[in-house]
Order: structure tokens, then C-alpha cells, then sequence
């Protein structure tokens, strides 16, 4: 990786040591158990990583985006629910970042800084709101200096363990998009409860929660931006978090490839190694070719951020189609070059299958992020 | 259902309805305890599926044993893959000794297996010899009246709970020319049951490794002629292709099921799931491949039970099916979107069942070998 910046070279050797000696070793027995990654986040917490976004002025690193997609490749290719937990909190934190007035950044970015091991969440999902979040229920209606929402979120990461959660409601359901506001809802407000924490099939190493607000009361002041303004936030935050979920794919995809590759030059049959079977070698190489491909759409469209330039949007929903198909059948082919022993627990490929198959569908289903291609492509 | 007699419609019938009120209702435990229910066990001997394969003097059905197997297995398998796995390697076990045994060892074990409502398992795969049949270590050496046999077995379906095991061990240095099939009694000494895998899906199946540690068994549980064990195992997967090949048509059809009714009761952006073009898409395209597999499965099942050669069409069935059932597993998980990803709905257990359809009975890839190499023998 000729063309890394020195700090991402640092920045990646770092990751991928923390990785090979702490998050790999662990990875079985965290999707066994389906566990909160409290290792990590602890590990995290102390190198600096688990607030990547934070911006320098409150006390953080202001990773680019580049940078953290490489982070996040790196840690998904040995635990994919681990990256996850970095990913969820970019969650919490990105709407703060990109819409918060200067004093709500003080309050609620601030005490991310340094050590800090508090976790965010984001919680838009709705029983009936999924792909269609403007169908949204949740409402926020104001009574004086607060707004008392009701309604309930369903299948929010870490959304019973974090600290602050990001909730968006409608706070005037006629004006559509115009009428979703965002709040910032602190752990411990009343009227917050929690609700079922799901049994997944794989990214098993990380929480997602069902949360209900009855009479919730949260300050007038805890408006991220403007009321009316959740939607247009809600977005923004989506475009960026689709194309970490594009790099976490981008790591189970190559993670998976990893392993078939040292299988195939290990494995004899018919008298020589599997590697030097044709299909098998096809098999690998149409593997290792869409990895590539994902991996750089992946990190053009992180530039593209980096760089502020609209394009994002486009070449992020591309590298999230692109990057988990890819992860989906890569894994899947991954089981497939490992026979047998790819199908068991303990040879790591089956669950990265499990895991691939909700990059197909979280921070918008491939059939939504096909949709804000094709409307790029066509209509702007 | 594939119903070209009032005979075939009703047993179809039968098994279905069966099936859907016995069958369904405790899919999701036996996955989730890795126990098949006792039940559903005693269900489908009652029901004469255990001895599909068998002959009609113990059990088996008059003709079309290769068509009945493969509706019982596909209807059982809608909605639970490790119960119809059942069928499929009774079915697999029995065959080299139904097909080898000589009449008196028949006439010995025929009755009491029917009676006691005992299992088989088939003991084949090895550590080392998976794909490549040729490469078996586990030998059978002749002394006096006894054969003793040695190695190690894995992947053993049914291998904790089987009674009876056919098992092919090398008797000459002869590459694929120099194995036999015996059968090997479970309370004969020096057979254990190994490690009982952990599995990826089809997990109400016990799969484990077994050893034979000098086995002795009389020359009389030798299956077919000495040193023509391999083709015993070919003719044996003419019959279990097209069954696998069931299975996974099973699979896809009740994944297909799920995904459909989800479709029209789910609404988003204002209209029924359905009714969005580009879920259409998706249930045209699974239905177009169920149907095909049918197709391939039924007539490569016909021509086994009209003993005309059905190689290419046996490995054709179960190489579509087993690749259409993991495509439409996968997509059916999408259609639920995030709902899809939770173990309260069954497509994610398909999904996971799926994918072993690809692997066993030969490989896919093995699958593409066979198919070439019959054209090419047609084509000299």
C-alpha cells in the first residue's frame, strides 16, 4: 500500500497489531456468545480509536474518513461486530458533528474526548419505518422549553447500552421530510425504556436494541439544528456511515479470502494442493478481483467526503452495493472452497457469511442505496 | 409439488400436509437445540419415509422410489431441512447395503432395522478425502473370516445416533479400484463416536467424526465386490443428487413461501412491498429458478427410477437447486430486510441450511466436473 499517507501507514500498523493480538484471538467466542465487546471498546478507549471522528477543537483526532474506512477494513477482516462497534459510534456522533450548534457540541462532543468510553447510538429504524423512514411514528411535541416524544425505535446498535442516542421524530408529520427533527436523548432520561435486545444471525458481537419513549421529555435545547431539519441530518449521516459499512464489508470480504487462499495452498486432493485446481483458481481470483474493485470505489468515495465534494453520495451508495454483494458472495464461495470444514464453527468463514448478509441490508438495503445511484445518475 | 399420477398427488398431499402441521411448528427448536424432534422422527417412519429407499418387502414403496423420495424430502424440507436430512441419509446409508448386502445378510438385518426403527449412517468423507473420493486411507485388511478395520472418519450424519454404518475402506492400493463398502453394526468394538461438530446450519442433525480402531466384522458384511466400492458410491449418488438437489428445492421454495407472503403484508412508501418493481424482480427471478430446478431434479429422479443412466442429470439438479436455494435464501433475507436477520423469522435458518446443499454429496464444483465429463462421454 505504496500510496498510504505516513499517518495512515501508522495508523493502519497500529490497527492491524491490536487486531492480530487482541480482536482475532477473540472473534470465535465473541459471536458465540453474542457479548458486547467490552474488550474492545476498552482497547479502543486507550489507543485513541474509539471516537475516530471526534473533531480535534473538542478533544479529539478528526480521523478522516479515508483513514477511518481503513481502520474499519482492517478490523472487519478478522471481527466484523467489532468494526461494527466503531462504526456505531460514528453513528451518534456524525449528526452532532455536521448539525450541531456550537453549544450542543460542547456539552454532548466534548465528553467523547481523550479516554472516554462513553458509546452513542442512532436510533431512526422503526417497526414500520425501515427503508421508508418517513414513515416514520415517533412523535415530538413541544410543550414549552422541552419536547415530550412518544413512539418506538427497533434493531438500534448498542441502543440499550449507550450513553447518548441520536433520536430522530416527527415533530410535524404533514411536512414530511421538513417535518423529522433530531434530539439528543441522554441514558437515564425518563420515560426512555428499553426493550428487547434481538437474537441475530451473525454480527452477533454487538447489541441492537428495541427502544420505546413513553412521555419521554427531552430540552428544547437538545435539537440537533434546527426542528424540521432531522431529515436533511439523518441523510448526510447516512451517506458517510454507508460507505463505512461498504469498508467493514470490504474487511469480512478479504478476511474470508484470506483464509480460502492459505486453504487452498494446504489442502490436498486429487493428489495436490487445491490451488492448483483451475476452478478453484478461477474461484479465487473472481473473489480477490471484487474485493479490489470494492475496496477502491470504497475508498474513492471516502475521499470524496474528505473532500466535501457531492459526489459522495453517488460513489457511496455505489461502494455499498458493490462492497457487500461482494462480502456476500465471497464468504459464501469462502465456505465453498473450504468444503466441509468451512460449514463448522471454528474455521471463522461461516460466520463471516452471517455477518456479510447484514452489510447487504443495514445503512439502507442494496435495493435503496441501487435507488440513490440511479436517481444520482439520472435525475441531478 | 411434481404430480403426474393420482398415486404421486396423494402421497404428496399426505407428506405436505404432514409436514406443514407436525413438521413446521418445531423447526425453529430443532435448530435451535440442535436435537431433531422425537416426534417428527417416529412421524416420518410412520409415514413410511425411512424406508423410501428400502424394498417394497420391508417397507418401500413399489416403484418411483427415486421420485418419492425426492417430493418427501422437498416437502419436509419447506420447513425444516434437518428433518427431510433425515430422510436423505437414511436413504444414502442404507443404499450400498441394500444394493450390495447379499441375502442372507438382508434377510438377517432388514426386519430388525425396520422393526427397532434404526438409523444409518454413511461413513465415507475423511479428514483427507472429501472431494477426492480416491484418496481414503481407512483400510480393511482381511484376516481369516473377518476383515479389521482402521481410520478415521468425518462429517458423519447421523453418525451419534446411527445403528447400522456403511463404511468404504481401502482393501487394495488401487487408487478409486481398490475400495469396499462394509457394513459395521454400532456395538461392534472399536467404533466411537469422534467430535460432534458444531455446525453453520441443518442443526438438528448430529454430524460428527468416527473412529474405527480395529473393527472386526465377518467376511459376510462385505457390500458388492471387493474393490468395486467406489462404483457402489457412484450409483449411490444417482439417487441422492437428485434428493440433495430436493432438499434444496425445498429449501428455496419455502424461503420463496416466506418471502412472498412478507411482500404482500409489509407496506412501504405508501404501498404494499409487492407492488415495488424492483421486488418483483427478485420474485420472478426465484420463482423462474424454482421452477427450473423442479424440472432438472424430477426428470433426473424419473430416469433413475426407469434405470436408464442419470448421471449428468442427477449432479445438473443438484448443482441449480442447491445454487438457486442459496441465492434465494439470500434474498429472501433481503426482501425482510432487518427483520430477516433475526432468528424470530425463519429465512435466516434457510439461509443457513442452504448453503450446505452447495457443499455435500460432491461439491459443486465436483458437480461441474461430473456434468462435463458426461457430455464429453456422450459427445465421442
Amino acid at each position: 500500500m505504496k500510496h498510504l499517507t505516513e499517518e495512515q501507514r501508522l495508523t493502519i500498523d497500529m490497527v492491524r497489531d491490536v487486531v492480530t493480538k487482541e480482536i482475532a484471538p477473540r472473534a470465535l467466542e465473541l459471536d458465540e456468545t453474542a457479548a458486547f465487546p467490552e474488550h474492545a471498546r476498552n482497547l479502543f478507549a486507550q489507543l485513541g480509536l474509539l471516537n475516530p471522528l471526534l473533531p480535534e477543537e473538542y478533544g479529539g483526532t478528526g480521523m478522516p474518513v479515508l483513514t477511518l474506512a481503513m481502520v474499519l477494513e482492517e478490523i472487519a477482516k478478522a471481527c466484523a461486530a467489532t468494526a461494527l462497534l466503531l462504526i456505531a459510534q460514528t453513528d451518534g456522533m456524525l449528526p452532532i458533528i455536521h448539525g450541531g450548534s456550537p453549544e450542543l457540541k460542547e456539552r454532548f462532543l466534548r465528553p467523547f474526548a481523550g479516554e472516554s468510553k462513553l458509546l452513542t447510538a442512532l436510533g431512526a429504524t422503526e417497526p414500520n419505518a425501515g427503508s421508508d423512514l418517513l414513515g416514520m411514528k415517533t412523535r415530538a411535541v413541544r410543550q414549552g422549553d422541552t419536547y415530550v416524544i412518544n413512539g418506538q425505535k427497533c434493531f438500534i446498535t448498542n441502543g440499550s447500552v449507550a450513553d447518548i442516542i441520536v433520536v430522530y421524530a416527527m415533530t410535524d408529520p404533514a411536512k414530511k421530510a421538513k417535518g423529522m427533527t433530531a434530539f439528543v436523548v441522554e441514558k437515564g432520561t425518563p420515560g426512555l425504556i428499553y426493550g428487547r435486545n434481538e437474537n441475530k444471525m451473525g454480527m452477533r458481537g454487538s447489541i441492537n436494541s428495541e427502544l420505546f419513549f413513553e412521555n419521554m421529555e427531552v430540552p428544547a435545547a437538545n435539537i440537533i439544528g434546527a426542528e424540521g431539519g432531522g431529515f436533511k441530518n439523518l441523510m448526510e449521516t447516512l451517506t458517510i456511515n454507508r460507505i463505512f459499512c461498504a469498508a467493514q464489508a470490504v474487511g469480512i470480504g478479504q478476511g474470508a479470502l484470506d483464509i480460502a487462499i492459505k486453504h487452498t495452498r494446504n489442502r490436498v486432493q486429487f493428489g495436490k494442493p487445491l490451488a492448483h485446481l483451475a476452478p478453484i483458481q478461477f474461484m479465487i481470483a473472481d473473489m480477490a478481483t471484487a474485493v479490489e474493485c470494492s475496496r477502491l470505489l470504497t475508498r474513492k468515495a471516502a475521499h470524496l467526503v474528505d473532500e466535501h465534494d457531492r459526489a459522495a453520495v453517488l460513489y457511496g451508495s455505489m461502494a455499498k452495493t458493490m462492497a457487500s454483494d461482494t462480502a456476500m458472495s465471497v464468504t459464501t464461495d469462502a465456505v465453498q472452497v473450504l468444503g466441509g470444514s468451512g460449514y463448522m464453527k471454528e474455521n471463522h468463514v461461516e460466520r463471516m457469511m452471517r455477518d456479510a448478509k447484514l452489510t447487504q441490508i443495514y445503512t439502507g438495503t442494496n435495493q435503496i442505496t441501487r435507488m440513490v445511484t440511479g436517481r444520482e445518475l439520472l435525475f441531478t | 409439488m411434481f404430480a403426474e399420477s393420482d398415486e404421486i398427488r396423494i402421497v404428496t398431499e399426505t407428506i405436505r400436509q404432514a409436514a406443514r402441521e407436525k413438521i413446521a411448528p418445531v423447526a425453529a427448536t430443532t435448530d435451535a437445540t440442535g436435537e431433531l424432534d422425537r416426534d417428527v422422527l417416529t412421524l416420518l417412519w410412520d409415514l413410511g419415509l425411512m424406508t423410501m429407499a428400502f424394498p417394497p418387502e420391508h417397507g418401500g414403496p413399489e416403484q418411483n422410489q427415486g421420485t418419492l423420495l425426492c417430493i418427501a424430502v422437498e416437502e419436509i424440507a419447506r420447513h425444516c431441512a434437518s428433518s427431510a436430512l433425515m430422510l436423505i441419509i437414511q436413504a444414502v446409508g442404507s443404499f450400498p447395503l441394500l444394493h450390495g448386502g447379499s441375502p442372507e445378510l438382508l434377510a438377517r438385518v432388514l426386519p430388525r432395522i425396520v422393526k427397532n426403527r434404526e438409523l444409518a449412517a454413511y461413513l465415507v468423507s475423511e479428514p483427507g478425502a472429501g472431494s477426492d473420493v480416491a484418496a481414503l486411507r481407512t483400510t480393511a485388511v482381511r484376516d481369516g473370516d473377518e476383515y479389521i478395520l482402521s481410520g478415521t472418519k468425518c462429517f458423519s450424519t447421523n453418525g451419534p445416533v446411527a445403528s447400522y454404518y456403511t463404511v468404504l475402506a481401502r482393501t487394495s492400493d488401487n487408487g478409486r479400484n481398490g475400495l469396499t463398502f462394509f457394513v459395521v453394526e454400532r456395538d461392534t468394538p472399536g467404533l466411537t463416536v469422534g467430535k460432534i461438530e458444531r455446525k453453520l446450519g441443518q442443526r438438528g442433525s448430529k454430524t460428527s467424526e468416527m473412529y474405527l480402531d480395529g473393527v472386526r466384522v465377518p467376511v459376510g458384511n462385505v457390500l458388492g465386490e471387493v474393490d468395486k466400492g467406489f462404483l457402489l458410491a457412484m450409483k449411490d449418488f444417482d439417487m441422492s443428487r437428485p434428493a440433495i438437489g430436493a432438499q434444496a428445492l425445498g429449501i428455496a421454495e419455502g424461503a420463496f413461501e416466506q418471502m412472498v407472503k412478507h411482500a404482500k403484508e409489509r407496506k412501504t412508501f405508501g404501498q404494499p412491498l409487492c407492488e415495488h418493481q424492483m421486488i418483483q424482480q427478485i420474485i420472478a427471478d426465484s420463482a423462474t429458478k424454482i421452477e427450473a430446478a423442479r424440472g432438472l431434479i424430477y426428470r433426473a429422479a424419473a430416469q433413475f427410477d426407469n434405470g436408464q443412466r442419470n448421471t449428468k442429470l442427477a449432479s445438473m439438479g443438484k448443482l441449480f437447486a442447491s445454487d438457486a436455494a442459496m441465492q434465494i435464501t439470500t434474498d429472501a433475507i433481503q426482501v425482510f430486510g432487518g427483520y430477516g436477520y433475526m432468528q424470530d423469522y425463519p429465512v435466516e435458518r434457510m439461509f443457513r441450511d442452504a448453503k450446505l446443499t452447495q457443499i455435500f454429496e460432491g461439491a459443486n464444483q465436483i458437480q461441474r466436473l461430473v456434468i462435463a465429463r458426461e457430455i464429453l462421454k456422450e459427445t465421442v
